[in-house]
Parts: structure tokens; sequence; C-alpha cells
């Protein structure tokens, strides 16, 4: 036991159960998201896949979930900023990005556990900032009046619409190669459920 | 949503007395899903109560901002558009109101009429801009006597629709008792004689073609409501 004890843990407890809750929550508000999308789309195409079956419960859900969402996210955050995680997240410079890049597109960047390369770094930050930004123009779109300041912040209403797309997609694009990561390398998996020991 | 699926859901809904309010996905049967989507849709109704500031106006744009053509929206096609006859028209009016004397058109008429160029967000995602005038909901409930400590004020349309809103949103300046629309008297497709224009809320909180305004403490619910949208839904 001694021994288990003095070695790190991967992934503390907090990070584990804000990543899957934050897992749940962000792909029941796309589903539903691509369901409110769907009744007034912006683009030429709607989504075959949504959650809820029709417009009202797509909002149901929606409006239901974005608390899971913000109030996980803040818990993340103020852990984030609390427990010192925030180091791991620095924004690499630019040549490290490079370097780390050509590795990775050559498939030769080795995974360090418990570290975040360049890539990972960048694509960390990336998607903490749609996530900011889809909640921002989110809550611009739902009180266009009461939060108006915001509104205007994002271009007015209809423009705020196609910020909160594009922040959607953007997550949607990091789901892709996050994913794809995790399957190329699939022992990063189960640390992220029992925390590892390094 | 299209007519074919509200006539199924209006029959399911008619088959299932006593349900109404459940049906998210499928009103006969009101899952563990319904119930927490009414619990958070009660939730949220209580967080925009408190995030609604009586004193914060919607903007207001310039003429040649106007949505033109105009978009006619419905839970029917335009050509169905109720047709009530203006010259024997009474806007009737019901519970906690002192004088509740009936109002023609010709009264209402000869009111302070405000207007206003505001932007109508509908449900579904999109927008347009118009121009409303008619009577401040507000300067009409302190005429007619209305306890403005109640809750709700809910309206009857001539097309069976129905809905509410919160005093609060009301007294707001910019509710109006809309007679006019683009300049000219309202047509039956945009609510003739007498819709409400409430630019602090999405365009199904906007009924057209009233009969009746009541002011309640009683929960009125809506139309679009009662089937899942969230009541309060304040832009």
């Amino acid at each position: 036991m001694r021994g288990r004890e003095k070695r790190r843990v991967i992934h503390p407890l907090v990070l584990r159960i804000t990543h899957w809750l934050n897992a749940f929550a962000i792909v029941m508000m796309i589903g539903s998201g691509w369901q409110i999308y769907n009744a007034s789309p912006l683009f030429g195409f709607t989504f075959p896949i949504t959650i809820g079956q029709w417009l009202g419960a797509g909002i149901a859900w929606h409006l239901a979930m974005m608390w899971l969402l913000v109030g996980n996210g803040l818990v993340y955050l103020i852990w984030t900023a609390s427990s010192g995680h925030w180091r791991k997240l620095v924004p690499p410079g630019p040549k490290a990005i490079w370097r780390d890049m050509k590795l990775a597109l050559t498939f030769r960047l080795s995974h360090e556990t418990g570290a975040y390369n360049a890539v990972q770094r960048l694509l960390y930050c990336g998607v903490l900032l749609a996530g900011l930004v889809v909640v921002l123009s989110g809550l611009a779109i739902w009180k266009p009046v009461q939060l108006w300041p915001l509104c205007n912040l994002f271009g007015g209403y209809f423009a705020a619409r196609y910020v909160h797309f594009f922040a959607m997609s953007a997550i949607v694009a990091f789901l892709v190669v996050h994913l794809t990561l995790v399957a190329l390398v699939p022992k990063v998996l189960p640390p992220m459920i029992t925390g590892g020991r390094q | 949503m299209n007519r074919r699926q509200l006539l199924l859901r209006a029959m399911a809904l008619g088959l299932t007395p006593g349900l109404e309010g459940c049906n998210y996905d499928d009103p006969n049967h009101p899952d563990l899903a319904d119930k927490f989507l009414h619990a958070m849709s009660a939730w949220n109704d209580r967080v925009q109560a408190a995030l609604f500031n009586p004193h914060t106006l919607a903007p207001t744009f310039r003429p040649d901002q106007i949505t033109m053509p105009p978009r006619f929206n419905a839970f029917y096609d335009i050509s169905q558009a109720p047709v009530v006859d203006e010259t024997s028209y009474k806007l009737q009016l019901g519970g906690q109101i002192a004088d509740k004397t009936p109002w023609s058109l010709a009264q209402l008429r000869a009111l302070p009429q405000e207007d206003q160029i505001t932007r109508l967000v509908c449900v579904e995602g999109w927008r347009v801009i118009g121009q409303w005038g008619g009577v401040p909901l507000g300067q009409f409930l302190h005429r007619v006597g209305a306890d403005t400590t109640c809750r709700y004020v809910s309206f009857q349309c001539a097309d069976g629709y129905y809905s509410s809103i919160d005093m609060a949103s009301a007294l707001h300046p910019q509710t109006l008792l809309a007679l006019s629309f683009l300049g000219q008297p309202l047509s039956p497709a945009f609510g003739a004689p007498v819709r409400l224009r409430i630019p602090t809320k999405l365009g199904f909180k906007n009924p057209k073609n009233l009969v009746q305004l009541a002011v309640t403490n009683i929960y009125p619910g809506g139309y679009w409501e009662d089937q899942g949208y969230n009541w309060f839904s304040g832009s």
C-alpha cells in the first residue's frame, strides 16, 4: 500500500468526474442543439441525428443540460486554477507546436503519461476557448434583450447564432481528433476512469 | 413541425384527457425524462423571472431595417387565419379586473397609442423586424382596474390558440395590445383585430386575434406551453 501511495495519480478524481460529466453534458447539448438548428437551419442542411424528437423536446433538453455543462465547467475551472493543474495547460510556443505537430502527423509523437505535449496543449486550450465562446454566445441567443450587451458583443442576435454554430463545430472537430487519438493510443483510456498510477 | 404531425399530436391530446403537459416525446407515456424536463423548465421559469429587468428595453430598429415582406407564422396555413367581424368585435375581460365591460375596436383605437419597431424572435431561431402600434398593456390594465398583484395575464384567441404571461412582463412599457402592423390596421393573418406584441418574449408568446384577456393567479398555460415549450420564454 505504501508503495502505491507514493506513486502519483495520473488523473486526479476531480478531473475524472468533471471529464465524464462534461462528456455526457456536451453530447446532450450538441444532440439537442442539432434538433433546435433543424427547426431553422442556418445552412442548406439539417442534422440526421438529434436528441429530442421535436423542437420542444430539443429545447427542453438544451436548457436543462446547460446547467450541468456550465456548473460542471465552473467546478473544473476553479479546480484547474486552484490545484496548479493550469500549469500543464499553458499554451506552448510556436516552435514546440511545430515540432510536436510534425511528430504527431508522422505518428512519431510519443505519449508521455500525465504530461501534455504541445499538440495536446494547443487542442485543450482551443477547446476550452470554444467552450467559453459556445456558452457566452448561447446566453446571448437565449437572452438577447436582458443580456443585450453580451448579444451586441457577438454582433447581435442574428450573428450570435452563427458564432454559436461555429463554436459547436469547433468542439465537434476537437471531439473527432480527441476520439481518434484515444483509438490510436487506447492505453490512455483506463486512467481517465480509474485514475491510474505512474 | 408540419401540419400532419400537429394533427396527429392534437388527436393524441384529444384521446388522452388529463395528460396534457407531459408530452415532450410521447403524450401517452410521460416518463422519468419528461418529469425531469418539466422540473428543469419550471426552474428556468424562476431564473428568467429573476433575470427579467422591467427597465431593460428590447432593442428598436430603423424603418429601413423592417423585414419585407413580413413573415406569416401560425400552426396552420395563412389561408386559414380567422377572420373576425370588426364591427361587432368586443374584447372580453375576465378574472381579477374591476371593470369587465368589453371593449370595442373603436374604443381601443381611441386610447393613447404607441408605436415600436422591434425584433420578433421565433422559438425556431429565426427573427424578423416589424413595426407595431397599439395600447400599452400596462396602461390598459390600470385603466380597467386589473389587480396587478396577480401573477398571470392570459389570452384567448379566435383560432383556439391561447397563451399567458407573467404580470411583470405584462406591465413592461413595450408590451402592447397591438392594433396596427407596418402602419396599417392588423390584417387577419397578422392578428386582427387585436394581438399581443411583447418584444421581451419569444414569438409564440405574442398571441394573435385576441378575443379575451384575463388576470388570474391560477396558472393558465398555453397552446405550445402545454406541449412542452418553456412557459416564461423571455428574450
